[in-house]
């Protein structure tokens, strides 16, 4: 018998911790975003803290590296499932009764991974990565956000790429801990509704802050 | 009040055997009786074909009362057809409207290749069942049923699991071919009793990397499964499953 070998409940259990452990991310980032609302010294406060604290330093690489690890796992997983439904398809298809998001998980994180790659672009890189670098950071974040933010293009984006990160997290929240083997008959509704709350309330807040800018709420 | 009977077409996949095309053939059928079965509609077409002396169609049956899981058949875009908890055999004419056109289709699925026409092989699963789909017993007298006392919550349950006939409605119906439903049933089914209990730790990992070497998929929890089981075995079976394997693979 094969000693080592990564089993699909093991794969799956990797795709399970690697998204909780960002939808956890998920909450430090927004609050650390929400405090744009409250003021241009709160939030640059905020990143200056960002910036220098050490145990944020530990978690950035560790950050990358879950997210390195979930899309990699996606990628592997989608194409084994892709070999294993076959060539061959039916001539109708889409008529039980299941959830789009579930369905669609990978469009989903494609779309959240060209976003993430748009925004590491246009703020990590610009902030945090020039004071890793040990070069100065932009001084003053605020206003860089406020700016990107008043663009209704990058606004709309944002918002739209948002509102798939919802869809992905509607049905991730509850099948992470159904992976896991947490679940039974009466949490899996309970689970469901829970994952559902949690996306709406991080999703609104993540669209709050750029209607903010962008209405002029600002000022 | 006579009933009318039912004008159907019908556009049916033929396919020679796993190594040729198939292709749809269109057949019209008339007057099919809206009390008759699917699979008795079926015997009706191929009667008809070998009075004209072509070649019938092929299709899996065997006890026609919903308890064999012989049936297959994705008719309409769903497997054992537009109706839920049944399987193609309890499927019934009155289900379909005069006129309507109905698409049969094998289940497909890397792992059950195709045989003929609507046969699929599901040989598969039997290699499932016996890398540890049983429980070992030495023989002799039967003991006594009440001997072990079983919390009726767990018989409850076993006895749900136990009710998957290893149709694949569930693996045919699934964007990733994942058997998981299945084999999470059969699993469960044993995991839940004291009986099945002294072997649950290889079995379910046994069934598991039987499973994974198949090239069954990996389960994204999308519920198609569920909603075509019919049976309707539940996706916390699982959840059982998950937990029962990864709990086996830190103690090892
Ligand atoms: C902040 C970003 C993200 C969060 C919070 C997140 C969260 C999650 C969670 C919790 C799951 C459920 C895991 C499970 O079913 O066991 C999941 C599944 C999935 N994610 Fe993400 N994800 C993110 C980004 C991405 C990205 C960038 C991709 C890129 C391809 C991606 C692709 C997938 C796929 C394909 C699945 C389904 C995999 C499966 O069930 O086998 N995700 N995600
Ligand atoms: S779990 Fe349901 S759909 Fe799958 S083989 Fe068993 S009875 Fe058929
Ligand atoms: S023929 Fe046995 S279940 Fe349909």
């Amino acid at each position: 018998m094969q000693r080592f070998y990564l089993s699909s409940i093991v794969k799956k259990l990797i795709m399970s911790i690697s998204g909780l452990f960002l939808i956890i991310f998920l909450l430090v980032h927004l609050g650390a975003n929400l405090t744009t609302l409250i003021s241009q010294e709160a939030y640059n406060e905020v990143c200056h803290f960002m910036d220098t604290n050490v145990l944020i330093r530990i978690m950035v690489p560790v950050l990358a590296l879950g997210f390195i690890i979930h899309i990699f796992m996606a990628c592997m997983l989608t194409l084994q499932n892709m070999k294993a439904r076959g060539s061959d398809r039916y001539a109708i298809t889409g008529k039980s009764n299941i959830s789009w998001a579930g369905k669609n998980m990978f469009v989903l994180g494609i779309i959240v991974l060209g976003f993430l790659a748009l925004h590491l672009m246009h703020f990590w890189s610009k902030m945090q990565l020039q004071s890793f670098m040990g070069v100065e950071a932009v001084t003053d974040p605020y206003t860089l956000v406020a700016d990107l933010f008043r663009n209704p293009l990058y606004s709309g984006i944002y918002i739209v790429w948002i509102w798939a990160l919802w869809f992905h997290l509607t049905h991730g929240f509850w099948s992470a801990l159904q992976s896991l083997g947490l679940n039974n008959n009466t949490w899996i509704p309970r689970l469901e509704v829970i994952g559902k709350i949690y996306a709406w309330i991080v999703c609104l807040a993540f669209t709050i802050i750029p209607l903010f800018f962008l209405l002029g709420l600002d000022k | 009040m006579e009933k009318r009977g039912l004008n159907l077409t019908l556009k049916i996949w033929r396919q020679e055997n796993a190594k040729t095309k198939g292709a749809f053939v269109t057949y019209p059928i008339q007057n099919i009786s809206p009390d008759c079965s699917f699979l008795e509609m079926l015997d009706q077409l191929n009667e008809q074909l070998v009075d004209k002396i072509e070649r019938p169609i092929c299709f899996d049956h065997d006890c026609r009362e919903g308890i064999c899981g012989m049936c297959s058949l994705y008719i309409n875009g769903r497997p054992h057809g537009n109706d839920t908890g049944i399987t193609t055999c309890q499927l019934h004419m009155r289900r379909f409207k005069d006129g309507e056109t109905i698409w049969i289709e094998p289940w497909r699925s890397k792992a059950f290749p195709i045989i003929k026409d609507l046969v699929v092989d599901r040989s598969a699963f039997d290699k499932v069942i016996q890398a540890g789909g049983y429980t070992s017993v030495n023989t002799g007298g039967a003991p006594d049923g009440n001997a072990i006392p079983i919390k009726k919550e767990n018989a409850d349950l076993a006895m749900d699991a136990a009710a998957c006939i290893g149709c694949g409605a569930c693996v045919a119906a699934c964007k990733n071919g994942a058997a998981m439903l299945f084999v999470s049933a059969k699993v469960s089914q044993f995991a839940l009793l004291p009986q099945g209990r002294v072997e649950a730790k290889e079995r379910v990992s046994n069934m598991v990397r039987e499973m994974d070497q198949l090239g069954f998929g990996n389960c994204t929890n999308t519920k198609a499964c569920e909603a075509e089981c019919p049976k309707e075995i539940k996706i916390s079976n699982i959840a059982r499953m998950n937990r029962e394997y990864l709990i086996s693979a830190l103690q090892k």
